[in-house]
């Protein structure tokens, strides 16, 4: 029996009795991070890293009975000592390191490496086995750094501001969306005004002390009001509903990962794809793998199949594991059709 | 082609039409008109000829890249487009110079045709080097004969009428014909005097939009008249300076393939244009498209062929007479010159598009009722003073298709697409039952909206049943509406019928598969 295993539940470590992001409800669930395919309602006690409480309560509810650690402060359950260990992904968003009888697992979640202003950078850890997401598991995916990225939204905004229009940028309200008005904090080229999905998580970004551009929540604007020239950053989910009316001329653009592939941004009808991921890029995950020093590594979600080849190749026991974790939500629904429910 | 690639990103990244003009104007204005003369070329879908096999590209590929031939095919898989692929996985450029577009066709696209292949490699390999994002992922286009932009020759004609101020039609029809993308040719696309020497040249096709509303919204049916819309290759037959053209509707010289018609045209007066329709046609009627399609495909027209499917042109219309353009006249006039013309070459080959006069609308109905018996595609309705305008446009003109043969039919094999569709499952093969076995007959293509399409994706990947190269075998579950336009024998395909023009009409979420239609009610629709 291994340290972790794949239980009906979710990924679950017997020796210690808990589960790491389950999928359904139970007793113990130590959460990487607030998304919702990772963080599900209904389980008796959650563990969180501390930057990352607020979040998980905004999307749980605030009665939730949270424990919130600081990064790499140990807990110790029957022997086994679980600690938290910054991701990079989003605010909050942790490693979970989990020791046993000299044994190491690392259950990444999500995670990126590239230096990001709104969470904790990254920590590479030591392993022996590593769980690692695969979302952009295929080398075509590498990120230019988002210094380039926000040079283009801000110019791609200037342009729409000159023409009158209102810009409307989509990214997931929980973490892109919080980094995208980070990064346009100073751009100094218009009011920013977002989504209620967007703004909630704001307050949480705000309290935990990331510095976010100056935002105005666009459904508490009187009606007639004009967006001409403003910055309107909503979930994808709005894109092509009625809610976008209100804002006049628009032009949309979408920052993802996946707008890397030409045909992904053309299919959806978008002005302009932003590539500005919160997940790791190949490069980067190749480095992390190696970097964690790991002997065994599975491959929880995204294009599993060629990075499991692609390390048993080089002699490390690699396997796909079937989880309910999808990684970037919102992105097209063929990207994540690949997942099997099974537990 | 920084600049180049500048033009291409600004065109590719708006859905917005006038912003795709704007971007074409400002180039048009500011580039040299060698690089402008190629420019005007690609975007009217002119597209070199591939001079590397594309395996040997992507091999040169993995090779630079150091990613293995199976990693190298799930990227591909991801993609949808090997150019795209390519330039996504190589490394970034190492320098960037700024060559412009036209020496990078001349000095380094064009002369791979004669280099080994030791040389092209490392002209390619170079190339990667020096050129990186768009401008990279162009350059494969290039290299690959598969460079196209999302934009029509209309919104290329307007912008360079917008850019220098020179008019629309005589634009369009400069660049009608063979058109190359030398300085000069641009320079002469430009050029203020309106006498152009190119004797082969033809007009831009007038087209017409499909009717939108009822018959009585164009009000008096008098004003209008009727032709019988015929189902085979439209074309202008040109006869200038002692010489014959013709020119099909894509563009492409086909004298040599209609001999019969190239003949009679000696007998048309000098500077005479003729728009019309190239039909087979025995003993006064039209015979199957199939038939044509068979002389088409033929390298030559020997044999019995030429006896076996005769064509002729069935004329619509006059648009040039003594050399004169003649396309603002009204149609009534241009019809009276045209019978006149014909009558005299004393031709059999050239026929007069028949028309059916209109005192009512109902007159229309009646004759849109005798479509199919008459083999004609539906009627064309054109207004008695309507010009011969440029492109498709809306108004004079208006195209009424009979309704298309219906069957329901269950989706058994299932392929990615491209473009703008791939990794999204979009091309469908559908089979109706013969003897209790699924007999594919027809593949489609579109006709379901982008949600469908993404639910059908989801279902035939988690439905596959087996899976032949990009082909997937799925579950026969879905069935689905599927109209045509015509259906023939054919000993070629398996089910022994082949339909033309097949699409998607409907998603039929309400039927079993054993409620789809049989062989048998397929054949019946060819009596």
């Amino acid at each position: 029996m291994t340290l972790l295993r794949l239980a009906e539940r979710g990924l679950y470590c017997e020796a210690g009795d808990f589960y790491i992001d389950p999928w359904q409800p139970v007793e113990r669930a130590v959460i990487t991070h607030g998304h919702g395919d990772h963080a599900r309602w209904g389980s008796h006690r959650y563990l969180s890293s501390r930057e990352g409480e607020s979040v998980l309560r905004t999307r749980l509810g605030v009665s939730t009975t949270i424990r919130a650690v600081d990064w790499g402060e140990p807990v110790d359950v029957s022997g086994v000592r679980i600690s938290l260990h910054p991701a990079g992904h989003i605010l909050g968003s942790a490693q979970i390191r989990v020791e046993h009888r000299g044994e190491v697992w690392v259950a990444s979640g999500d995670y990126k490496v590239e230096p990001d202003p709104t969470c904790t950078p990254f920590e590479l850890l030591r392993c022996h086995t590593f769980i690692t997401e695969s979302t952009f598991g295929l080398p075509i995916y590498r990120w230019t750094p988002d210094r380039a990225v926000f040079d283009e939204i801000r110019a791609w905004w200037r342009a729409n501001r000159d023409h009158g229009r209102a810009s409307v940028l989509f990214g997931y309200a929980l973490g892109k969306a919080q980094r995208l008005l980070a990064g346009l904090a100073d751009a100094d080229l218009g009011p920013v005004y977002t989504h209620g999905a967007v703004e909630r998580l704001n307050r949480d970004y705000r309290r935990g002390g990331v510095r976010l551009a100056e935002t105005q929540y666009a459904s508490g604007m009187p009606r007639g009001h004009d967006f001409s020239g403003s910055l309107v950053v909503a979930p994808p989910s709005a894109a092509g509903s009625t809610w976008l009316r209100r804002f006049g001329s628009i032009s949309t653009g979408f920052a993802s990962g996946w707008m890397r592939v030409r045909g992904n941004r053309r299919r959806r009808a978008l002005d302009r794809g932003f590539v500005l991921s919160d997940h790791v890029d190949w490069p980067s995950l190749l480095a992390t793998v190696e970097g964690t020093g790991a002997e065994r590594v599975w491959v929880t979600h995204g294009t599993r199949e060629p990075l499991v080849r692609w390390l048993t190749e080089r002699g490390i026991e690699a396997k796909a594991v079937a989880s309910l974790w999808k990684g970037e939500e919102d992105t097209d629904p063929v990207e994540v059709a690949g997942e099997e429910v099974t537990a | 082609m920084k600049t180049f690639a500048r033009l291409f990103a600004a065109i590719d990244e708006t859905m917005r039409t006038n912003e795709k003009v704007d971007a074409m104007v400002e180039y048009f204005r500011s580039a040299e008109p060698a690089d402008a003369a190629w420019a005007v070329w690609f975007l009217s879908g002119g597209r070199p000829k591939r001079l590397i096999p594309v395996r040997r590209l992507a091999t040169w590929a993995m090779e630079e890249t150091q990613v293995p031939e199976w990693l190298f095919n799930e990227c591909y898989d991801a993609v949808g487009d090997l150019a795209e692929t390519m330039s996504l996985l190589l490394p970034d450029a190492e320098s960037t110079t700024d060559v412009p577009l036209h020496r990078w066709i001349d000095e380094r696209l064009l002369p791979l045709a004669t280099k080994s292949e030791e040389a092209q490699r490392a002209s390619i390999g170079r190339s990667w080097r020096e050129l990186g994002g768009t401008e990279r992922f162009i350059w494969n286009k290039l290299i690959t004969g598969g460079f196209r932009v999302g934009v029509s020759q209309q919104l290329v004609v307007r912008a360079l009428s917008r850019a220098t101020g020179v008019d629309e039609g005589v634009i369009a029809h400069r660049l009608s014909g063979t058109w190359l993308p030398r300085p000069e040719s641009f320079t002469a696309l430009l050029a203020e005097e309106t006498s152009d020497a190119d004797v082969s040249r033809p007009y831009p096709f007038f087209l017409a939009y499909p009717l939108e509303d009822e018959l009585d919204a164009l009000g008096d049916a008098s004003a209008w008249q009727a032709e019988w819309k015929w189902d085979g290759i439209r074309a202008q037959v040109i006869r200038r300076s002692a010489q014959t053209f013709i020119w099909s509707r894509g563009e492409e010289l086909v004298t040599e393939r209609f001999p019969e018609i190239a003949a009679a045209a000696d007998f048309l007066p000098d500077g005479t244009v003729l728009d019309g329709e190239i039909m087979p046609w025995k003993e006064g009627k039209p015979l199957a498209f199939a038939q044509l399609q068979r002389r088409i495909g033929r390298k030559s027209l020997g044999g019995s062929i030429l006896t076996d499917v005769p064509v002729v042109l069935i004329a619509y219309d006059l648009l040039e007479l003594e050399g004169r353009d003649l396309r603002s006249a009204p149609l009534a006039e241009r019809r009276r010159a045209m019978l006149d013309t014909i009558e005299a070459t004393r031709s059999t080959v050239f026929v007069p598009s028949p028309v059916v006069s209109l005192s009512s609308w109902d007159d229309a109905r009646a004759a849109y009722g005798e479509a199919r018996e008459r083999c004609a595609e539906g009627l064309m309705l054109k207004q008695r003073d309507s010009v011969y305008g440029v492109g498709r446009r809306k108004g004079g003109w208006w195209k009424w298709k009979v309704q298309p043969f219906t069957i329901d039919a269950v989706m058994i094999y299932a392929q990615a697409g491209h473009g703008r569709r791939a990794s999204l499952h979009t091309d469908y093969t559908f089979a109706v039952w013969a003897d209790g076995v699924l007999v594919p007959f027809a593949k489609a293509y579109s006709g379901l909206t982008d949600a469908e399409i993404a639910d059908l994706d989801r279902w035939i990947r988690a439905n596959t049943v087996e899976k032949y190269g990009p082909v997937r075998h799925v579950k026969p579950v879905h069935v689905f509406e599927l109209g045509f336009e015509g259906i023939q024998p054919s000993p070629r395909h398996k089910s022994g019928v082949a339909v033309r023009f097949p699409r998607i009409l409907r998603w039929r979420t309400d039927k079993k598969p054993e409620d789809a239609d049989t062989i048998e009610t397929l054949r019946a629709l060819m009596a």
